[in-house]
């Protein structure tokens, strides 16, 4: 922490706000997804998925604790990892309003970790390259997990697009569902644009692998979709608060307690 | 040689210390006995992820929802190898999940009952996999091969699970009030259902004495039981809590602990589905089936077109990517 400190402090002082809000943004998204991952723990369709699900949580959790425990040691101010999770509200969370949408079927589920696996691949690939010494060695840690999530949610995407008609249908429904989310991705907040992430690049080369991939499971490419947004900025959907109603529950109910 | 000879042969085999190996020749009742008790401990292991799988969403810190993740999961990787074990006797999984939802197989019926608070985590891990790990070490040197060697591994992880669920409780010993409150209700719940983990007594046990002498099993229900008992008087000290039972006491001329009478009426009772929680688990296992059977079948049906299409000759087509 000490060497990102000093870098940060020479190079791009007046970085500090956006840098812990993006940390933040990134803790939060993969926070809540594990959240919503592991509501299929003991409920997955085959006991094999039910494992490869969890595990995916299991990743995307231990991803949201290095996040968290970066942006603790830059608020310097006693706050943890769990303070962070468990103690910011509704309104302070800024994941992406993808990753709190209800789990749907197995397809939805499926669909989602695709959408969502791809882009962080590119994103992190990208902070992998990029100045905060920190950020891009949990992003090269993060890396080799993702690869595994983008092939797992991938094959699955093709085998229940080009599976039976059933299973063709739910997906078309899914990509409804869910498609108008996805805009949001690509939108730079403030503190995206301060830390030089180029979202315009990752969007182009995501569309092209979520197309190849969409072709591959014999299901279509929306086109110009309404883009809902706002979870960057603690807008959220309604679902947030009861995601939040449960995570936070115990540290609510016994303030101070340790566990 | 005949049935006679064949069975002699295999007593000889089990006296030996041979462990027994999926092709070699077993009496029926051996293979239905394996059959039945290895799938029924897989079932436990996938039932039992439920009453834990309760409290994810709701682990009290990032560190203990990863912990808590983590230990389920093992679960599902433990029923995962049971049944592979169970499927060299020749059941398919397919007909063993079946007989699970129509409620032919049994599984553990400590599962049946409800995790109320977050210290229930940590009284299933100490007591209940405590209980389950003196029977699953036994159970590492049973007759069997396919089934010894699953132990084996699943035992491993079964003593960290302990290990896990025992600091859990220790922290929460040593924390507020409140704390010390939620520890010892959940230590008062699961203290007796896990002394029924053993099953019947031996005098009423009706599979004991054959498993006894295959080596299925190697240790009595009441023998278990009472090592149970000795080791979690000590272990419960440690955490400046009680075992709620006014008749335990040290037994000298035994040199263990006599304890209470358990409420046999209570455990037959959950054995035949009226537990508290006996309709919800099987409603939540059958309502996973039921919900991922477009998702089997999708997979089936899109492995067949790959495979069609990789075997042009046999009446697919060669596809385009």
């Amino acid at each position: 922490m000490e060497s990102i400190s000093k870098k940060s402090d020479s190079k791009v002082p007046p970085l500090e706000g956006f840098r812990e809000a993006y940390t933040l943004h990134l803790a939060d998204t993969t926070l809540i997804l594990s959240q919503r991952n592991s509501e299929w723990c003991g409920h997955g369709p085959i006991l094999e998925q039910d494992i490869a699900i969890t595990n995916i949580s299991l990743d995307l959790l231990g991803q949201s604790r290095n996040f968290y425990q970066y942006a603790a040691a830059l608020k310097n101010d006693g706050s943890t990892e769990d303070s962070l999770a468990y103690l910011r509200t509704e309104r302070e969370f800024k994941n992406l309003l993808l990753v709190e949408l209800e789990n749907g079927d197995w397809g939805q589920t499926i669909l989602r970790q695709y959408l969502f696996s791809q882009y962080q691949l590119l994103l992190f690939q990208q902070l992998q390259q990029g100045s905060d010494e920190q950020l891009a060695a949990i992003a090269t840690k993060a890396i080799k997990e993702i690869t595994y999530h983008v092939r797992w949610s991938s094959e699955w995407v093709i085998r229940l697009g080009d599976g039976t008609d059933e299973s063709h249908n739910r997906m078309l429904h899914t990509i409804d569902e869910l498609w108008r989310y996805t805009g949001e991705l690509f939108e730079a907040a403030d503190y995206e644009t301060a830390m030089g992430i180029d979202l315009a690049a990752i969007n182009q080369i995501w569309t092209e692998k979520v197309t190849a991939v969409f072709d591959e499971a014999k299901l279509p490419v929306p086109q110009n979709v309404f883009v809902q947004k706002g979870g960057k900025h603690g807008i959220h959907t309604e679902q947030l608060g009861y995601i939040l109603t449960e995570l936070q529950y115990l540290q609510r109910t016994y303030p101070g307690a340790k566990w | 040689m005949s049935v006679h000879d064949l069975e002699n042969l295999f007593q000889q085999k089990i006296d030996e210390e041979v462990k027994i190996e999926p092709k070699d020749w077993m009496p029926e009742a051996y293979r239905k006995t394996n059959i039945r008790q290895i799938s029924q401990h897989a079932h436990s292991e996938i039932v039992g992820m439920l009453p834990e799988g309760n409290w994810i969403s709701r682990a009290p810190s990032l560190k203990r929802k990863a912990i808590l993740m983590a230990k389920v999961q093992d679960e599902a990787g433990h029923g995962l190898y049971l049944y592979c074990a169970a499927e060299t006797l020749g059941m398919s999984r397919e007909e063993m999940i079946n007989d699970l939802h129509s409620g032919k197989a049994k599984y553990s019926s400590i599962f049946n009952y409800p995790t109320l608070t977050w210290a229930d985590m940590g009284a299933i891990g100490w007591l209940v996999d405590g209980a389950a790990i003196l029977n699953q070490v036994m159970l590492c040197r049973t007759s069997y091969g396919p089934y010894a060697r699953a132990m084996v591994r699943i035992c491993k992880e079964e003593s960290f699970h302990q290990r896990q669920g025992f600091e859990s409780l220790l922290v929460l010993s040593k924390g507020t009030d409140e704390q010390k409150a939620m520890c010892q209700d959940a230590i008062n719940r699961w203290w007796w259902p896990s002394l029924m983990m053993f099953g019947p007594k031996d005098s009423e046990s009706t599979n004991s004495d054959q498993s006894m002498k295959w080596k299925i099993k190697r240790k009595t229900n009441d023998e278990l039981r009472q090592q149970f008992v000795d080791m979690c008087v000590e272990q419960v000290k440690l955490l400046g809590m009680t075992l709620p039972d006014p008749a335990l006491k040290w037994n000298e001329a035994r040199g263990h602990y006599d304890f209470g009478e358990i409420d046999w009426n209570e455990f037959w009772n959950v054995v035949k589905g009226n537990g508290p929680c006996n309709k919800q688990r099987l409603d939540a296992r059958r309502k996973a089936h039921e919900e991922g059977r477009w998702v089997r079948e999708a997979a089936a049906a899109h492995a067949e077109k790959r495979k069609a299409s990789l075997n042009p000759s046999k009446g697919g087509t060669l596809a385009a990517a």
